[in-house]
């Protein structure tokens, strides 16, 4: 079977997996970050600790903002992987 | 999902620092040697730095935890160049994305580096070349490598975060638990995901590059000629 083929079949199901767990498991679940379930964990642990460092790079305002920069990202990285592939690919039919 | 800043006291971020850094510096050196010598393989690390960018800015829903998570997308690079040239391209990644989008830290982006750059594609790396000797096909190789380095990510995390926050009961094994229990099992249908479209991608740089790949001994020519001829 051709590799584009079990590829998007493995998209497929992990697309179900997700319906399942949104309509059947919990319609509730805002599936949040799994970083945020760990913080919960160490308060557990230690309810005393307190981050030492705020930070000094840029945090985004909010939601929207943020998942512009990680679409930003996404982009950039896209963009030279098909440029990349395009180019090489153009090149090969040409020689 | 990294370790947010300032969540690794002394003298645990230090410490993976002292881990990273060498690595990097050892990456940086044999970056600078492999694209002086081999001017040809520029595109397939920004190719390969790109994949890493794309994968790991997708958060996905996982319904095993119903909380998400992201690929790590270094599984390609670490087959291609290996892990210390893999380390350099993750902690740009890791650097993007403590500074403009507060995701993981400045303080953390030892333990960070540790975890997604440098022994994710250190198991990438081992499991790839080993199977290869063992013959195993190409494209089952490089989802098992992917995959399992993405895993191996996650439970480096854990353990990094056990290792710092041990329970009062259990020690350090009973917090690696909860953290593992959160990250490691999260990741498992991400695992299998980024397996397979980092096995896609290489089909197509086998299709476009192969002879890069001949000169960077991830496949013998033999090798080569026979997936090309299972394309047709």
């Amino acid at each position: 079977m051709k590799l584009e083929y079990i590829v998007g079949i493995v998209l497929v199901l992990f697309a179900a997996q997700f319906l399942y767990a949104h309509f059947v498991i919990d319609p509730y679940s805002e599936f949040s970050g799994a970083d945020g379930a760990a913080e919960d964990v160490i308060a557990e642990i230690n309810p005393d600790y307190e981050p030492w460092f705020g930070g000094i790079g840029f945090e985004p305002p909010g939601g929207e903002t943020e998942s512009l920069l990680f679409a930003l990202q996404a982009a950039i990285g896209s963009l030279i992987i098909g440029y990349t592939f395009g180019y090489y690919r153009g090149k090969n039919k040409v020689n | 999902m990294h370790i947010f800043e300032g969540f690794l006291p002394t003298p645990w971020w230090q410490i993976w620092f002292a881990v990273s850094i060498p690595v990097i510096m050892y990456g940086m050196y044999q970056m600078n040697k492999l694209v002086s010598q081999r001017r040809e393989v520029v595109p397939l690390l920004a190719v390969a730095g790109a994949f890493i960018f794309v994968l790991s800015s997708l958060k996905l829903p996982s319904a095993v935890t119903m909380s998400s998570s992201h690929p790590t997308g270094t599984g390609m690079a670490a087959i291609l160049f290996g892990p210390a040239i893999t380390s350099v391209l993750g902690v740009i990644v890791l650097l993007y994305q403590s500074l403009f989008l507060a995701h993981g830290g400045l303080t953390t982006l030892g333990a960070n580096t540790a975890a997604m750059a440098i022994i994710g594609p250190v198991v990438a790396y081992v499991f790839y070349r080993s199977a290869s000797k063992a013959g195993m096909n190409f494209y089952l190789n490089v989802f098992l490598a992917t995959a399992l380095a993405d895993l191996a990510t996650y439970v480096v995390t854990s353990v990094q975060l056990a290792l710092a926050f041990p329970s009062e009961v259990g020690g350090v094994y009973a917090s690696f638990t909860k953290f593992a229990l959160i990250f490691a099992v999260t990741q498992i249908p991400l695992a299998v995901v980024e397996g397979a479209l980092t096995a896609l991608i290489m089909k197509y740089v086998v299709q476009i590059k192969s002879e890069v790949l001949v000169d960077l001994n991830v496949l013998s020519s033999a090798a080569v000629t026979k997936i090309k001829e299972a394309m047709e």
